[in-house]
């Protein structure tokens, strides 16, 4: 360096070389390089991490979800025709009495009291109201006795998914003789079967023998074989050969799991029975909020969601745009305008809570718009993202290049004429980018919602902007809080909905500005 | 696009002038404050009349007391080095200058007798009467044709789709244009090349039929083909519209100019016809600028 400025216009490195292709130059280039190879190497790192965390985070709430898209129904045959069928009003018939008929009749030994409840648990307690829907749809239903799939309750759900009391099963070597059909019984097998040393009662893990059609639950071993209690009867005491008769072992003791050994029984005998399916979970789709795990649907927060983003997209879009115009196309440059574009930026870092409780004050206490209702929220959600569009409208509007306005005011447009003949069609993909940057914000906000009471416990399905309804992203904070672990799948897959509606608002915006980008 | 600097013309402004200047042997030298009308004035009355004008940017003013008159179906060329109030001038005539916030014109200018600052002037008539064309070639990123139908569209010109239509053609024709781009209006007009997209710029600026067309160095971003045919072009609509014409190539302004105006600093160095001014310049800034001693 000092070399340069003492020699002056003599550019030459100390070893006589030129001043780009010395030692030293060779060292800086290579230092330049080794920066630049370096700064990529962390750029792509920074984009592998990322990508890393997001499939695990998609994986995570996939694999969640995935079991709530399926439910386990019951086919049950259903007698449609008797007595219990109000023919004046089909609507009013004992559906629950017909749908217990049906359980009594496809376990007939279920006839005790406590056998009659594990019986009945078995099958959705919503399951009546499902019947009686399918009866309003469809009335050509009542006259014949049906087979119809009814929903099982969320525990068995769950345990035919393997997602409660985890089991093996196994074929135990040698014969199996019963010494009678029901009650204690004792099976004489080869040694060895369950070991002498191993705890039986609730508190331990549960064994269940599968023989002759029955089902035992074991309550001791000894060398002569095991005593058991008979939760199904046995058809017969003939000895059954190996391969006959199976042991199925759950680790998890009664006590410690919501489903009984006798309702495993039962389900475990409905399901030799073939009367067990798996099918796609149209309630889950088509229903609304309810305590009831099995009975729980999103449909009601997604027409919820639908109904406050279009409130929130038809006041903050054209509220937004033509404010952005009037800011960038109209209004003068002065102390004023600079002091409405700072609120602007600043309202656009407001959290949203704080939106929320504007809503609660004004909305709501102020000018009286029903509670809970898509519209009170919509206009919450529009405040929140009318700065974000407002920003982004006005960057796309000042992207426009001067050139195109100076053309149409010199062939006499007048300002209007220009702005909406030439700059906001030209300015319109960047607002759609804003637009539904803030909208899937929107989309996702839970807390300006809970100030205005969209947090309720809403079961119908709104039918309207001024109906009481919740959204996605409230009903997946509701159900991630509620106990019953049928809930926890709901909130994955309700996840994924929200993900689902985020993606088709998003393509519907990606359309939309393909349709107006220009080249210029 | 090709370098400004490239589109000059080679040709020795000097010879080009004497030649002309010899065809019109009448030919006096019109000079600042001159208030007799040139010989042609019975043929060329004046159409835009300007007195006193005054233009301020905020505080820094642009032009100072300026006075001149542009006649009727001449090119006019506006000469000078940058930023000495050309452009500023020619956005006074069409009140382009009112869409800059900090613009403030004072003074008169009147078009045909009338003065277009005064407040009962519709700006956007006067812009229709006035047309301008830009330095840079700016056609709407829209069909070929929808550049030319936009004017007569908003104006109201065109009684039918069919009237619309010959319009368009009219005055793509009259541009030069219509041969190289009939098989293809409905193409953008900015994929042309940059010598058509002026073209197109000028078809946009006829179809309103104005009767003035300024036009702001519209050939510093052509190359020298471009440019030749933009030159015909005007040499060919001057016979039936006014035109101010700003440019930086004296061999531009003596080719196609019949009245040339000087400019420096803000002010109006002298004004007159063509020939007279480049073979017989009163004043000194005006003879050193058109013999390349500055500027």
């Amino acid at each position: 360096m000092t070399n340069i400025a003492q020699s002056g216009i003599a550019r030459t490195g100390p070893d006589g070389l030129s001043i780009h292709t010395s030692g030293d130059a060779r060292k800086r280039l290579a230092r330049r390089y080794a920066a630049e190879r370096r700064f990529r190497r962390l750029g792509l790192g920074a984009v592998l991490l990322a990508m890393g965390f997001l499939l695990l985070l998609l994986s995570t709430v996939v694999g969640k979800a995935i079991p709530a898209f399926t439910y386990t129904y019951a086919v049950l045959p259903l007698d449609l025709a008797g007595d219990k069928i109000n023919h004046d009003d089909p609507l009013r018939s004992n559906f629950d009495a017909i749908v217990k008929a049906a359980i009594a009749e496809a376990l007939p030994f279920a006839a005790g009291r406590k056998q009659r409840r594990a019986a009945r648990g078995l099958i959705s307690s919503g399951a009546a109201v499902i019947l009686r829907d399918m009866v309003a749809d469809d009335r050509a239903l009542i006259g014949a006795p049906r087979a119809i799939g009814l929903p099982v309750s969320d525990t068995l759900d769950l345990y035919f998914k393997q997602l409660t009391a985890p089991r093996r099963s196994r074929e135990p070597q040698g014969s199996a003789t019963p010494s009678a059909t029901s009650d204690k019984i004792h099976i004489a097998v080869e040694d060895g079967v369950i070991g002498s040393d191993e705890q039986f009662g609730r508190d331990a893990p549960s064994h269940l023998v599968f023989i002759n059609g029955g089902v035992v639950k074991i309550t001791g071993a000894d060398g002569e074989g095991l005593q058991g209690d008979v939760l199904v009867p046995l058809q017969s005491t003939v000895p059954a050969a190996q391969g006959d008769w199976r042991l199925v072992t759950i680790n998890q003791a009664e006590s410690a799991r919501k489903i009984s050994d006798r309702e495993i029984a039962y389900a475990e005998i409905l399901n030799g029975m073939g009367l067990i399916e798996r099918r796609f979970n149209a309630i889950f789709f088509t229903r609304g909020a309810s305590r009831e795990p099995e009975m729980a649907g999103v449909w009601g927060a997604v027409v919820g969601s639908f109904f406050t983003m279009l409130v929130t997209l038809a006041l903050s879009f054209p509220l937004g745009v033509a404010s952005a115009v009037y800011l960038e196309e109209v209004a003068p440059k002065n102390r004023w305008t600079q002091l409405i574009e700072v609120n602007i930026n600043n309202l656009a870092a407001v959290p949203s809570i704080v939106f929320g409780l504007l809503g609660l004050a004004v909305f709501l206490n102020f000018f009286g718009l029903p509670r809970s209702a898509p519209v009170a929220g919509g206009m919450v959600l529009a405040l929140m993202t009318l700065p974000t569009i407002i920003i982004a409208s006005r960057a796309a509007l000042g992207a426009v290049p001067p050139s195109i306005r100076e053309g149409a005011l010199g062939i006499g447009a007048s300002r209007m004429q220009t702005v909406f003949h030439h700059v906001l069609p030209l300015a319109m993909p960047g607002i759609l980018t804003g637009t539904i940057l803030g909208v899937a914000r929107a989309l996702g906000e839970t807390a300006p919602l809970l100030m205005i009471g969209m947090v309720a416990f809403i079961v119908d399905i709104p039918g309207g902007a001024l109906q009481p309804a919740t959204v996605l992203p409230v009903q997946i904070y509701m159900w991630a809080d509620f106990p019953e672990p049928g809930f926890q799948q709901k909130t994955a897959a309700a996840i994924l909905v929200l993900l689902g509606f985020l993606v088709v608002m998003n393509a519907f915006a990606v359309v939309m500005r393909r349709r107006f980008e220009r080249r210029w | 696009m090709s370098n400004p600097d490239m589109a000059e013309p080679i040709t020795p402004p000097a010879g080009h002038v004497a030649e002309e200047a010899a065809d019109d042997s009448v030919a006096p030298v019109a000079t600042v404050g001159e208030t007799d009308p040139a010989p042609a004035a019975d043929s060329h009355p004046v159409k835009i009349r300007s007195r006193n004008v005054d233009v301020f940017y905020g505080d820094k003013q642009a032009l100072f007391d300026l006075g001149i008159d542009i006649r009727a179906r001449m090119v006019t060329a506006l000469i000078g080095p940058s930023g000495c109030g050309k452009s500023t001038y020619i956005r006074c005539l069409n009140r382009m200058n009112d869409t800059i916030e900090i613009a403030r014109v004072s003074g008169l200018i009147e078009l045909d007798g009338q003065d277009i600052y005064s407040p009962d002037i519709d700006v956007v008539e006067l812009r229709a009467r006035v047309g301008i064309v830009f330095q840079k070639p700016n056609p709407f990123p829209k069909s070929i044709f929808e550049n030319v139908a936009y004017g007569p569209r908003i104006h109201g010109l065109a009684a039918g789709k069919t009237d619309l239509e010959e319009i368009v053609v009219t005055s793509l024709t009259r541009a030069g244009l219509f041969e190289e781009v009939k098989d293809r209006l409905e193409d953008p007009g900015t994929g042309l090349s940059g010598g058509q997209q002026q073209r197109l710029c000028i078809a946009r600026a006829i179809a309103v039929s104005p009767e003035v067309i300024l036009m702001d160095e519209p050939c510093s971003a052509l190359d020298p083909i471009a440019t030749a045919r933009v030159e015909e072009l005007i040499d060919d609509l001057r016979k039936n519209y006014t035109i101010v014409i700003v440019t930086h190539s004296m061999q531009q302004a003596a080719r196609v100019s019949q009245r040339t105006a000087m400019f420096h600093l803000g002010y109006l160095v002298e004004e007159g016809q063509t020939d007279a001014i480049f073979t017989n310049p009163t004043d000194k800034r005006t003879r050193d600028y058109i013999t390349g001693r500055y500027g």
